[in-house]
Parts: C-alpha cells; sequence; structure tokens
C-alpha cells in the first residue's frame, strides 16, 4: 500500500506526524515514534515568553540583593555563560537530527515580531527541515480591532518567512472573524502550511481555593469536526498544504482528514494517553481499511472529500446548519 | 615595556588584584569567608571552576574550609607536602590562624597570605578597615608587606610570592579591608610573564622537596624539651636577617620587569624635611597627596611609607629618613590599650633610640618623636587630618599618644584639625550618588567607572559606602575621573558632580552641603519637570541658588516602568550622567554604556539586553533642566530624625548616627564597654514599603496569621476593652473579638506602615478569600504614602492599648492567640520578607521578658544588633530579652556559660532563701522554693513572690541579705536562647553546638537554616543542599546537607526539631514551646527562605517555598521529644505528611537550583536525580525511625 504524502516539499512515508507535545523532549520517544512509523515529527515549542522570560528571571535574581549591602555584593557565583534562550532547544534539535531519519519540524509559539524571531533562523540553522508557527494570542483588549490582530499575525508570518529558507507553516486558531480570508492572507505572507487548528487550553476554576487554575484536556475524535470541516472548505481554494492537528486518534480519523484535503494527521493526545505504539497500530488499522475498500494511495484519497469535490458542497456551510438541526428534532 | 609583553589596563578592586596573581601563582587555596576578604576567595573557587590554569598551567585546588583554623591546617599540611598555597582572610578569621601560622613560620615554609586587614571585634564587630587584626599577629614570625593602594595590591601580592619563596620566611601581604579591598581603581595588570619572570622556578621546586614524603620520609613537628627548644628556635635568625635585603631584591627585579620601584621605606617630600609622618597602609596615599600639596607650598616636610614592617630593617628604615628630621609623628591604624604606645611607635621609638645610640642614624640631635592612632573601623582620614599632624607637631609641645579623625572630650587624646582643609584638585572629576540598594545605583557606577577607566585614557576611581541595612539599604557612591594618577584614598568632601536617585532622601539628609560652586546637581524626581522645584525642600532650593548649581531632573521610574525595568533605575541614571557631565562626548558615552549593557548582561539573554538599550534611549529624552529661580519659595523643612518622646540617649546620640553625622560625635557621649539600650528601631520611622498592608476588618477570621508571618513585627493585634477605645483616632479600625474567652471585648489588627517593608507575607499568609472579589484578602496591599498620616496615629494609639495579661486562661500554644503576645523583637533591619526573623519574633513573643539570647555573628546579629538603631525591646514592665554576640564560631558555648551563670546564681539565691526563711518568712520562703513556673500563670505569681522579697529584704542590712537582693531575679524562671544560621551551627560553631547540647543543660538552640553563609553573600555551607549553587559550589553543590538534627538525636537526650513556618505554623509554636519546656538541651532547625535562595523574597515567595520544601519531603517536620521514650512512645514524631509531589516542583522555583539548568543541564539532571534519591532515604529512614519507641 502506498502510503507516502508530502508536505511542506517533503516526501514523507504516511500522513501520520506527532505534533508539538513534550513527546518529543526525550529523544529516545521520539526515536520510539520514529520505529513505530511516525512520518515526521513536530518539536514541542520553544515559547516567546520562555525566551525573555527566563531572562527576565535570570537578570532580576542576579540582581537582586546585588551591591545593597557591603558584606554580599553579590549572592551567587559569576558564571560564564548561561544556557539562555534558545540554546537549549536548539541542541535539542541537533542532537535529535543524529538521532532520527525522518524530517523534524521545529516549533516557535509566539506572537510579537520582536528580537525572537531570530529564533527561527536558528532553528534552521540547527538543522530542522521546516518549522511551524504557533501564534497563540489571546485579543483581550476591547480598544484592539480584529483587523490589527490579523496584521499582528500576517507581519509574525512575513518576517518569519523572510528570515529562514526552510518551509514555515503556521498553526493558527478557529476564532477569526474570516478564517478562510485570514488563511489566504496568511498563505500569501508566505506560508507553505496551514495547520488547523491550535486548541487554546482553557482555565479552570478551583473552587476549594477560589483560585483559576490551568487544566490541560486531552483531544477527543470529536474535536477533529472542526478543523475537518476547514480544511474541507479552504483546502481547494488555497495553494498551501494543510494539515489537521485536533482530534485525530484513530485510523479513521486520518482517513478523514486526508480526505478533507490534508496532507498529514497531526496528533498528540492519542500518543500522551495511549502510547506512541499507537502510531503502528493506527498505520496497520489505516492499511487494512485500504486495503479492505481497494484503494491504492493515500493520494488517490487526498482531498477526495473537499468542498469542492463532494455532491453537496452546501453541507460545509450555513444549510449544513439547517439540517442538523432538523435533524435533531 | 620592560619584558616585552602588552599589560592591559583594568578598572579592579583590590580584593580582584590580589586574586589575580595568587591564583596564578599557587596550587592549593584554603579558603573561608570573612567581610571583606570573601571575594579573593570566591574569585579564585570561580577561576578554578572556570578551569583558569595558574603560570605552571595547572588549575589550583580550591578548597572551602568548615572555620579559619581549619584554612589555616589545610594550608599548613599542603604546605607541609610541598605544594605551594595559599589563604585569604581578615579580622577574626586571621586570629584564628594565629595558632598554625607559629607553626607555618616556625618550620620556615615559604606562603603568602593575603589580609584585607579588619578591625578585631572589642567593645562592638566592625566589618570595617584598620591593622588591629595584623598587629595581632606580630610574634608569629611571618614577615608583613604593607600595600597602599590597590596597583600596589596586584605588584606586592606577586613581589611577596617571590620574596617567601627565596626567604623561606611566610608572609602576610597586608592592604586595608574595604578602603583598598573595594575600591575600584584603574591599574596596570600583572601578566603572566611577569609573574614567570618573577618566581624562580628552582626555589619552587626546592619548596617541593622539602614537602615531606614517604619517598624521602623525615618528620617534623617534633616535641621539644628545655634542653634544645630554646637554641632551636634561634635557628631561624639568619633566614629573618636576610629577608628585607631579599625583599628589596625583588622589588628591584620587579622594577626592571614592570616598571615600578618600590622599596622597604619609601620617602616623600621635600629632602631637608623637618617634620616626617611614618605611616603605611592607604592613609599613606592621602598622606603623600597632601605632603606633595604642602611641600609645593614651600612647607618642610615628609611622610614615610613603611612597605616592609616585619622584618623591620632597622638599616633601611633610617637610611630613608632625612637627616634634617626633628619631630616625626608615628601613625598607627591600631589601638593597643595599657602599652607604652601603638606597634608602629614603638618600633620607630626603638629602632631610632638604638641607632642614635649606636651612631648610625643620620641626625645629629635625637629627632622628637610622637605617636598617634587615627582611622579605627575605617574612620575616614583626609589631608585635614593630615596637615593638622603635621600642624601639631609644629608645637613646642606636640600631644603624644594622641588621636586624629575623633573628638575624645574624655582623655583628650584627640588633635585639633582644619575641616575645611581641601586639597582636591580642579582637573579631577568629583561625582557623589546617593541611591538605593535595590535601585541597582552602585551596580551602574561600577559601570561608569569600567567604561571610563578601561575605555579611555583617564584614570578612574569609585568607592562605595553602604548603610548596614538589608532592606531599603541607602548607598553613597564616590566616584573620581581625571587625566593622572588618583591617591585620595577618602570620601569625597566637596564633589562637582551630585547625583540623587531617591527623591525622600532630600528630607532626610543635607546632601547639597557636598556640592562645590557651580557643581551639576541630578535628581530622580517623581515630579514632572515643571512641578519638581515647588516640591524642593527650602534649604535644598537655597543649596541650588546659592551654589549656582546647575539642576537636573527625571522620573526615572517612569522611564523604568515604561521600558520594563521594574525599580531598577541603574541605566537610566547611568545615562543621565554621562549626558550631562560631559565626562565623554554624549554620542561615545552612549555607545559605550551600550557595550557596557551588552557586555554585562548579554550572557542573562538578549530580552535583558534589549530592555536596558530601550532605557538608555529613554532616558535621554526625559531628562530636563530646570529653571532655577532667584529666590527660594519652598515651605518644605526637614522633619525632625527622631520624635521628642525618644529617649536622651536616642535624640543625642543615636539620631546623630542615623543623620550620617555619626564622626561628630565626641568619646564622651559614648558607652564605655559597648552596652547600649535596647528598643531603639522604634524610633527610626524608615518609610521604605511603596505598599503597605491595610487590614479589612470586615473580611477578617482574627486568625492571626498575618502577625505571625511578618518578619519587621509591624503587623500586631490587641483584644481590649470596648472602653479603652475613648480618644481614637477618626479612622482607628475595631470590631468584636471573636474568641470565646474574649466576648464582649474588642479586636484591633493594626499595622506600623511606616516601619513596613512591603514584603506581602501577610497577604501571601492570609487563609481569607472576599466571596465577591477573590482575589482580595482579610489584608490587602496599598500605597503606603497616603496611609502615612493616618496610619501613624493609629499606631500610636493601638501602642497605647492594653497588652492582654499573660496570666489569662488563654492558651498560648495555639497560634491564633499568639497574636495577642506583644513581640520584644522589631522593626530590624533585615531583607523584606526575612525568613528568620519571624521565628525569632515568635521566640520573643512567647519567652521574651526572661530570655537571655546568645547571638551567633551573622545576619542575625547585624540585623539584631548594628548600630545605629536595634530591634531588641522591652516590654511596659521594662523586661526584654538580653542580647549579645560573642563571635562566629563560639555562640553555643557563650550561650551555655549564660545558662552557668543562671543555674549558677539561682542556685545560690535559692541557697540564701533557705538560710533566710526566718527573715523572708516561712510561707513566702516556702513558696519561692517550690514555685511552679512551668506556665505564665506561674511565672508571674513567682514574679510577686519576688517582689515581696525585694520589699523585706529592702531594710535589711545583712551581708546575706544584700546578696539576695542582688540575686532575687533569679528565682524567676529564665529561658536560654542560643541563636544562628547554618555557617555557625553547622560549619565554624558545629563542635561548640555539639559538646553544649552533650552537656544536657537546659538551653535552647534555634538554627535558623539558610543553607548558605547569607551575610556574607551566600557560600555554601554544609547545610547547603545537593544540586544547589552557590558561591564555593559554581558547579552545584555534590554532597547531600549534613542531617544536623539526626546527629543531635543521636544523643538520645536532646530535643530536636525540624520546623517550618510557612508550611505548618502550629508544628512550629508546638516545637518551640515544647523544646523551652524541656528541661534539658534542645536543638530547634528553622527553614528560613533567604535572597540568597534567588527567590522574590520581597514579594511572599518565601511562604510558598516552605510549603513546597515540606510537601516534597526536601524538608520533614518532625519533633524528637527524649520525654515520649520515657513514656514507652517513640521519641520521634513526624509531623509532615509522606511527599507526593517531586522535589523539581520546589527546587525549580529557585534561582539557586536553575542557574545549574543554565549552566549545566546534565550535570543539574544528574544531581536532581541524586537529590531525589536522597529525599527519598532520608524520608524513609525517617519514617522507619519514628516506629522505633
Amino acid at each position: 500500500m502506498d502510503l507516502t504524502t508530502t508536505y511542506m516539499g517533503m516526501t514523507l512515508k504516511n500522513p501520520i506526524v506527532p505534533s508539538a507535545s513534550p513527546l518529543s523532549k526525550d529523544i529516545a520517544t521520539v526515536k520510539q515514534m520514529e520505529d513505530a512509523g511516525a512520518a515526521a515529527i513536530v518539536l514541542y515549542s520553544l515559547f516567546e515568553e520562555q525566551i525573555s522570560g527566563e531572562s527576565h528571571e535570570l537578570d532580576h535574581f542576579l540582581s537582586f540583593g546585588a551591591d545593597t549591602f557591603s558584606e554580599a555584593s553579590s549572592y551567587f557565583p559569576d558564571m560564564t555563560d548561561y544556557n539562555m534562550g534558545p540554546d537549549e532547544y536548539l541542541n535539542h534539535i541537533r542532537r535529535i537530527k543524529e538521532s532520527v531519519d525522518i524530517p523534524v519540524i521545529g516549533s516557535l509559539n509566539g506572537v510579537s515580531t520582536g528580537g525572537w524571531i531570530e529564533y527561527a533562523k536558528n532553528i534552521a540553522d540547527a538543522g530542522a527541515d521546516g518549522l511551524e508557527l504557533n501564534i497563540y494570542y489571546i485579543p483581550t483588549s476591547t480598544s484592539l480591532a480584529g483587523t490589527d490582530v490579523e496584521k499582528m499575525y500576517l507581519d509574525v508570518v512575513r518576517d518569519v518567512t523572510a528570515s529562514v529558507s526552510i518551509p514555515v507553516a503556521v498553526k493558527l486558531n478557529p476564532y477569526f472573524s474570516s478564517t478562510a480570508h485570514m488563511s489566504a492572507q496568511l498563505a500569501a505572507a508566505g506560508a507553505d502550511a496551514l495547520v488547523l487548528f491550535n486548541r487554546f487550553y482553557q482555565p479552570d476554576f478551583d473552587l476549594e481555593a477560589l483560585e483559576v487554575a490551568p487544566r490541560v484536556e486531552l483531544s477527543h475524535s470529536h474535536e477533529m469536526l472542526l478543523p475537518l470541516r476547514w480544511v474541507a472548505i479552504l483546502s481547494p481554494q488555497i495553494d498551501v498544504d494543510f494539515a489537521i492537528t485536533t482530534g485525530v486518534h484513530t485510523h479513521y480519523d486520518v482517513l478523514k482528514g486526508v480526505m478533507a484535503g490534508a496532507k498529514v494527521t497531526m496528533m498528540a493526545s492519542e500518543l500522551l494517553a495511549n502510547g506512541v505504539g499507537r502510531i503502528s497500530q493506527i498505520l496497520q488499522s489505516l492499511v487494512d481499511w485500504m486495503e479492505l475498500y481497494e484503494y491504492e494511495s493515500i493520494v488517490q484519497m487526498q482531498g477526495s472529500m473537499n468542498q469542492r469535490n463532494v455532491a453537496e458542497p452546501a453541507a460545509f456551510e450555513r444549510a449544513n446548519y439547517m439540517k442538523v438541526l432538523q435533524s435533531y428534532r | 615595556m620592560a619584558n616585552g609583553t602588552q599589560r592591559r589596563m583594568v578598572t579592579i578592586d583590590g580584593n580582584t588584584a590580589v586574586a589575580h596573581v595568587a591564583h596564578a601563582t599557587n596550587e592549593v587555596i584554603a579558603i573561608y569567608p570573612i567581610t571583606p576578604s570573601s571575594p579573593m576567595g570566591e574569585m579564585a573557587d570561580e577561576k578554578s571552576a572556570k578551569h583558569a590554569t595558574n603560570i605552571w598551567g595547572t588549575v589550583p585546588t580550591v578548597v572551602e574550609m568548615q572555620a579559619e583554623g581549619g584554612a589555616a591546617g589545610a594550608v599548613h599540611g599542603a604546605l607541609t607536602t610541598g605544594s605551594l598555597t595559599t589563604t585569604f582572610t581578615a579580622s577574626q578569621g586571621l586570629l584564628l590562624m594565629i595558632p598554625n601560622m607559629y607553626k607555618i613560620a616556625g618550620e620556615l615554609t615559604s606562603t603568602v597570605f593575603h589580609i584585607a586587614a579588619r578591625s578585631v571585634a572589642a567593645q562592638a564587630l566592625s566589618i570595617f578597615g584598620d591593622h588591629s587584626d595584623v598587629m595581632a599577629a606580630r610574634s608569629t614570625g611571618f614577615a608583613m608587606l604593607f600595600a597602599s593602594s590597590v596597583q600596589e595590591v596586584m605588584d606586592f601580592a606577586l613581589i611577596s610570592q617571590a620574596a617567601t619563596l627565596e626567604s623561606r620566611v611566610p608572609f602576610l601581604h597586608v592592604f586595608d579591608g574595604f578602603r583598598t579591598s573595594h575600591e575600584i581603581m584603574k591599574v596596570e595588570e600583572l601578566t603572566h610573564d611577569d609573574m614567570r619572570a618573577m618566581i624562580d622556578d628552582d626555589l619552587v621546586r626546592a619548596h617541593r622537596a622539602r614537602g615531606l614524603s614517604p619517598d624521602h620520609p623525615a618528620i617534623r613537628g617534633t616535641a621539644q624539651n628545655p634542653d634544645v627548644f630554646f637554641q632551636a628556635r634561634e635557628t631561624v635568625n639568619p633566614f629573618y636577617i636576610k629577608t628585607p635585603g631579599i625583599v628589596q631584591k625583588a622589588m628591584d627585579k620587579f622594577a626592571k620587569i614592570v616598571g615600578r620601584q618600590y622599596h622597604l621605606f619609601d620617602y616623600i617630600g621635600a629632602p631637608d624635611a623637618e617634620r616626617v609622618i611614618i605611616l603605611m597602609g592607604s592613609g599613606a596615599e592621602t598622606a603623600e597627596e597632601t605632603v606633595n600639596y604642602l611641600t609645593a607650598r614651600g612647607e618642610k616636610i615628609g611622610m614615610l611609607k613603611v612597605r616592609l614592617y616585619r622584618p623591620f630593617s632597622a638599616e633601611h628604615f633610617l637610611g630613608a629618613l632625612p637627616a634634617t628630621t626633628k619631630t616625626i609623628a608615628v601613625l598607627d591604624r591600631t589601638k593597643e590599650p595599657g602599652a607604652a604606645g601603638e606597634p608602629l611607635y614603638q618600633d620607630v621609638i626603638t629602632t631610632i633610640s638604638e641607632g642614635f645610640a649606636d651612631g648610625t642614624t643620620p641626625f645629629t640631635r635625637m629627632p622628637r618623636i610622637i605617636g598617634g592612632r587615627y582611622g579605627l573601623s575605617s574612620k575616614e582620614f583626609t589631608p585635614a587630618m593630615v596637615k593638622g599632624v603635621f600642624d601639631e607637631m609644629t608645637k613646642a609641645k606636640p600631644k603624644n599618644h594622641f588621636t586624629v579623625g575623633i573628638i575624645d572630650d574624655v582623655t583628650n587624646t584627640s588633635i585639633e584639625f582644619d575641616r575645611d582643609f581641601n586639597i582636591e584638585p580642579d582637573d579631577i572629576v568629583r561625582a557623589m550618588f546617593w541611591g538605593l540598594g535595590s535601585d541597582g545605583t552602585v551596580g551602574a557606577n561600577k559601570n561608569s567607572i569600567k567604561i571610563i577607566g578601561e575605555g579611555t585614557d583617564n584614570y578612574a576611581q569609585g568607592y562605595f559606602v553602604y548603610d548596614s541595612r538589608k532592606a531599603g539599604a541607602q548607598t553613597i557612591s564616590h566616584l573620581r575621573f581625571g587625566s593622572r594618577p588618583i591617591h585620595s584614598t577618602y570620601l569625597i568632601k566637596k564633589a562637582n558632580f551630585i547625583a540623587v536617585h531617591q527623591f525622600v532622601f532630600l528630607e532626610r539628609y543635607d546632601l547639597l552641603d557636598y556640592a562645590e560652586e557651580g557643581a551639576t546637581f541630578l535628581l530622580n524626581s517623581p515630579y514632572h519637570a515643571d512641578e519638581v522645584w515647588g516640591h524642593l525642600p527650602r534649604t535644598i532650593q537655597e543649596a541650588i541658588i546659592s551654589k549656582n548649581l546647575k539642576f537636573y531632573a527625571i522620573d526615572a521610574y517612569e522611564v523604568a516602568k515604561e521600558t520594563g525595568m521594574g525599580v531598577r533605575i541603574n541605566t537610566i541614571m547611568q545615562t543621565c550622567f554621562f549626558a550631562i557631565s560631559g565626562v565623554l562626548p554624549e554620542d561615545e558615552a552612549i555607545d559605550r554604556i551600550k557595550t557596557a549593557i551588552k557586555k554585562t548582561y548579554g550572557k542573562r539573554g538578549e530580552a535583558v539586553v534589549q530592555k536596558n538599550f530601550a532605557a538608555v534611549d529613554a532616558a535621554l529624552s526625559h531628562l530636563h533642566k530646570i529653571d532655577v529661580p532667584a529666590q527660594a519659595t519652598s515651605t518644605i523643612e526637614k522633619p525632625a530624625t527622631v520624635p521628642d518622646a525618644a529617649p536622651e540617649f536616642v535624640k543625642t546620640v543615636t539620631a546623630k548616627m542615623m543623620q550620617g553625622r555619626g564622626d561628630e560625635i565626641p568619646v564622651s557621649m559614648l558607652p564605655i564597654d559597648g552596652t547600649y539600650p535596647s528598643g531603639t528601631t522604634q524610633w527610626e520611622k524608615r518609610n521604605i514599603a511603596l505598599e503597605a498592608p491595610v487590614w479589612d476588618e470586615d473580611l477578617c477570621i482574627q486568625c492571626g496569621k498575618c502577625v505571625l508571618v511578618c518578619p519587621h513585627a509591624v503587623i500586631r493585634s490587641k483584644v481590649y476593652d470596648e472602653t479603652a477605645l475613648e480618644g481614637a483616632p477618626e479612622t482607628f479600625k475595631a470590631v468584636d473579638a471573636r474568641w470565646k474567652e474574649f466576648k464582649g471585648m474588642k479586636y484591633t489588627l493594626q499595622v506600623a506602615v511606616e516601619d513596613c517593608t512591603g514584603c506581602t507575607l501577610c497577604v501571601e499568609a492570609c487563609p481569607v478569600k472576599d466571596k465577591t472579589q477573590v482575589g482580595r484578602k482579610a489584608i490587602n496591599m496599598e500605597p503606603q504614602l497616603p496611609l502615612r498620616e493616618t496610619e501613624r496615629a493609629n499606631w500610636s494609639f493601638f501602642l497605647d492599648l492594653p497588652e492582654i495579661s499573660r496570666t489569662d486562661s488563654v492558651n498560648f500554644a495555639n497560634v491564633k492567640n499568639i497574636q495577642l503576645l506583644e513581640p520584644l523583637f522589631e522593626f530590624s533591619g533585615a531583607c523584606a520578607g526575612c525568613g528568620e526573623t519571624p521565628y525569632v519574633k515568635l521566640v520573643t513573643q512567647l519567652f521574651g521578658d526572661r530570655a537571655v539570647v546568645a547571638n551567633a555573628t551573622g545576619c542575625s546579629s547585624i540585623y539584631g544588633g548594628n548600630l545605629p538603631t536595634t530591634p531588641w525591646t522591652f516590654n511596659k514592665e521594662g523586661r526584654g530579652p538580653a542580647w549579645s554576640n560573642s563571635l562566629f564560631e563560639d555562640n553555643a558555648e557563650f550561650g551555655l556559660g549564660m545558662r552557668l551563670t543562671i543555674d549558677k546564681q539561682t542556685e545560690y539565691a535559692r541557697e540564701l532563701v533557705t538560710l533566710l526563711r526566718d527573715d523572708i518568712g516561712a510561707d513566702l520562703a516556702d513558696a519561692l522554693l517550690s514555685a511552679d513556673q512551668s506556665d505564665e500563670a506561674g511565672i508571674s505569681a513567682q514574679r510577686e513572690r519576688v517582689a515581696q522579697l525585694k520589699d523585706i529584704l529592702a531594710g535589711n542590712n545583712g551581708v546575706k541579705a544584700r546578696d539576695l537582693l542582688s540575686l532575687a531575679d533569679m528565682l524567676v524562671k529564665k529561658s536560654v536562647w542560643i541563636m544562628g544560621g547554618d555557617g555557625w551551627a553547622y560549619d565554624i560553631g558545629y563542635g561548640g553546638v555539639d559538646h553544649v547540647l552533650a552537656s544536657g543543660r537546659n538551653v535552647n538552640v534555634l538554627v535558623l537554616d539558610t543553607e548558605v553563609y547569607s551575610n556574607t553573600g551566600g557560600q555554601a555551607s554544609k547545610a547547603t543542599p545537593l544540586a544547589a549553587v552557590a558561591k564555593f559550589a559554581a558547579g552545584g553543590k555534590p554532597t547531600i546537607k549534613k542531617d544536623l538534627g539526626m546527629m543531635a538525636m543521636s544523643y538520645g537526650y536532646v530535643y530536636v526539631a525540624q520546623i517550618a513556618m510557612g508550611a505548618n505554623d502550629a508544628q512550629t509554636v508546638k516545637a518551640i514551646m515544647e523544646a523551652e519546656a524541656y528541661d534539658g538541651p534542645s536543638l530547634i532547625i528553622a527553614y528560613s527562605p533567604c535572597i540568597a535562595h534567588g527567590i522574590d523574597l520581597a514579594s511572599g515567595q518565601g511562604h510558598i517555598q516552605t510549603k513546597l520544601a515540606v510537601e516534597t519531603g526536601y524538608w520533614p517536620l518532625y519533633r524528637y521529644d527524649p520525654r515520649r521514650h520515657q513514656e514507652g512512645k517513640p521519641p520521634l514524631k513526624l509531623d509532615s505528611k509522606k511527599p507526593k509531589r517531586p522535589l523539581k516542583d520546589y527546587i525549580y522555583n529557585e534561582a539557586r537550583y536553575k542557574i545549574l539548568v543554565k549552566t549545566n543541564p546534565a550535570k543539574a539532571d544528574e544531581l536532581l536525580a541524586a537529590a531525589q534519591d536522597a529525599v527519598n532515604a532520608h524520608w524513609h529512614k525517617y519514617e522507619q525511625m519514628a516506629a522505633i519507641d
């Protein structure tokens, strides 16, 4: 069975790519994922806040209390160098590149067009085959217009794509006023691929402590329906590669994603919950299903159910909404 | 250049100069931290940690010892086996080395000890500089070479190293603590080539060959009898005779290689001088500068710098003095009470007398020789004082054994001098900066000195004065720049640039007294440029007008906020300095500042660099020149330093110190024996908090946790009768008390906002959340300034409310009730959020009115006992803790001695009660002897009996009755507390702690465990945990923390507890009360969050970290009570739960651990795993022990 696909100019042996998660922090686990059949890997994200935050924090503690008291001009030894900012991450990329043969995609998570974009170049220089740009921004200000937010995204994409020669994917959120228009603009700004969608971790309340508590909830297959719809809508319209990244847990999810037009489907929750060995199981099930239904290749089914190719294109639009409500009744 | 190698000009302090040479010319370095020498050891350790090699290409081994005595022992051992070995120390540290120094010298062993000379504690400890330590080591047989400046420190470090190898006589290389050890100067850095050229490798090999080895065995260190000891002692004489010649030879060789010529004695002045001053150390620089100034004006005077003080070469000395000398003044920077004169004076007298008798002096008649003391404890020594000495020498009967620089109105030793005499040249830029420690002023100035010193041809000097507070510390930076070398080793008195980085200082100090005519005045002002003039105090306005000052202002805090700098205004003010001082062209200065920022902060990450760059750029646009009106218009007057209500001593003496005018206090006004009144911090309202806590009386559940955790005792509560509210200020808050015992009474929680440091621990500890606004608690931080006036009145009213009766039937083992007990330790100078002081305060609440406290040197002795004001106080009955600090190393023994006095005197008092039973009355006598004093009611009853006893005895003139009267208070139970940090308890004082615990006596040892030597800047102790980075453990401490508690438990009869207030306050209270009640030795180890942990101590993070330390099992809470064993129960009781969280959840919130992750991630992983294993094993061991009865 021919499972090969392409993604951002890379030929991949199948459409399953582990998405950014803590699993990629350990080189041995990355190797296991490769052995299980992962076609490529997106590394955990290097956060803008992490880069600047760690610097500020270190500076704060090294400076705090220094030169304030005659008996102690400082409280820590003067070290020659610190692995600040992306050093650790870049070393990790280098080590992973040495350990595996599959393409390695670095991930940058941030919102500003500041100095941290320099790290995109560093990631490329460290040997990453591609870069996924995760623009995670919660616009809470009432004075910030949607167009300003969109501009911020586009500026980042332009700056990053201009600074590196490796392909750049943009992982975006589903909350734009016009997802289609925004996606087209991102592509025009230089994105080689669009990854749908980022999952925003929503804070929870701890009623005992009366505190806002961060909460990580793994995804479920039903969450894939949102990106599935949008990949189906966008993939025939915009000439970039698409990836589906939320709610991919089974071979059915992979099949649906590919048929909607995704070049790859990305998973993390499934692997976190049930182990990286799930990749080989899903691949086997995928092959079994394709054999059962007499498919020859992944390429054959890619986009076969996108909005242009389905019998009822309105199913992806408002008409579908009405239909669903009626069916419920 | 003599040896062809290019030398760098570097801008460094004296300690750095030593470390540069000492590390390069030794193989083994044994160290122990002590101010002001600690940085030498730290730098040596850092060099080795960075694999810097010595001149032979190998990395010296640096080892931290448990005490200076231990360091000297290790040095002796390494020398005995043939290594080139050195150490660095000062003051008491040097005194602890003396026994080994006799041995090292007696065995003719080549070594150099580098000494940042410091006062030896007498009537008080002082960290500052004088020669009393090295003078105490005169008889050891060490040679002594004195350096006067940072350049000489570097040069003499090498010259002494070369000379010791040739002479075999060990050397003390001495320079003045702080004035030289911490003064930053532009100097020429010696190269390794210079050092190789100076050090004769044959002599190094000869030193090595003399090392003991089983391959050519010999014994050294024999015991000798009266038959030979004396003769053997005389065998060394030839070596001492040769040493001066060898030193001069080394100096000559150095001159050939480097170009700077020194002599054993260097004379400066008129060749036909009639008056000559002799001295050594940094004062010689000032004397030289003054002599040059006066001789240029025709005075026939001179001065002699003593370089090699031991062996004292009469020949070289006499050869250096002009034959015309008629009067000599010998200045000693030490005091030897009862001696015929101070040491250098006596040496000069002896040498000239002997020479005159032998006819070897150049004099035709015996000069008059007088001696004087100057500069003790870094007391200023100025050109005015030098001139004063020369003036005194012109008198027909000059004072001998005089003092200069103080006013001695008791024995009238002091000589007069013209305080306005000023020789500072106009071509030197003199800049003074007033700042806070936390605003980064000193750091910025250090940077500026480097920019000018290393980036231009100018010479630069920096010296920094700090107050002795750790929270809200004030700093004054003295910077000089000029085109020629600077020899002014004294503070600036007239500056042509004055910067005040804190507006509030204008109201406190007469800062512009230091400004000369036409000077530039830069002010950080919270007010807009067109408003600032109106907010200046009148005296400041007048000074600006009368001195014709150029006045600039900037709201640096606004710029800092805009650019993400927080409260650090260092870069901003530095930029302003360069912009308006004219030291460098503005553009060049900005470039250099940015280069320096990149160099200083680059390794901390680009974000930090960018933040500072932004601050530089924003600074200039916010800087304004202020138009100065012709007339002063302000009605703002400087407030009184202390209120009228303060005691007379505080008003006349303490207040002067608080104003920075302590130099003006005459001898007669100071206590004769170091005994000072208690409770003086209450008179110093420092107002250092930007925000202070405000009580929400409606939300409050009156649990008292905020009162308990407050490190500075600024939050208090009282329960009182409603009638007491009469006359309360309008804003005074009172609600119904929520106690069943106090039904119908009122409760107030009051904050002393003027004494608060703004640490927010109270808010962190408050368990209440507002149901309508959960981010709000029952105590919340609000801006302090608007609260100041009202809360000052409220606090005053609160203090006058009656205290709760300690004999009421309230259980004081309950945390809620403890809030009602008056603390007798308040408003200390400890860091905001200090983790130690809540424990100290708690002890005073529980036992303060009958406590005797022995306090080891360290943070707790500094915030507890450093003048001007001290926090240990007393209650309305006049009772409070009796506190003293002896030394660092002897505190447990010191406290035991206090116990012995109490036990002995109590025993004698009881004997006398029995003896005088008939006079006293049988009932009272029996009651006194059988009193149950196990609780507050019992103690109170006994106090009443003692009062009756005193009444009865008052009229009795019998010898025994008078004795009993003098001892009667001993019949009331006393509580002995031995307190100190981990450096004391785990390291230097451990032997004493162990012995005192083993003694079985009823003492309470409280270890305030910050896990490093906090006071001296965070050096590792044996309490430092595995995986933490500290000074002397830069690569992460590879070994586990010593289990002090387990060691004490091994005795079986010592009460031992490990506590952590932030994690379990009830257990803390219980342990402290049990320990005190236990009639035997007790050890309490208290987890104390510290600035050296790299946490936001000033933002309440210590509280959170304490909880995590316990929850992760790193700091198990336990109580080992020998009494339980007698009851057939396991004596050890674990008070915390089995750890459920991994250690990393706790440690990686702290910079001390995270630094290792950032510098050596693999090592961090390895040590984290080892630390987690250690925690697991430790818990397992304790769990098992807790099951053994």
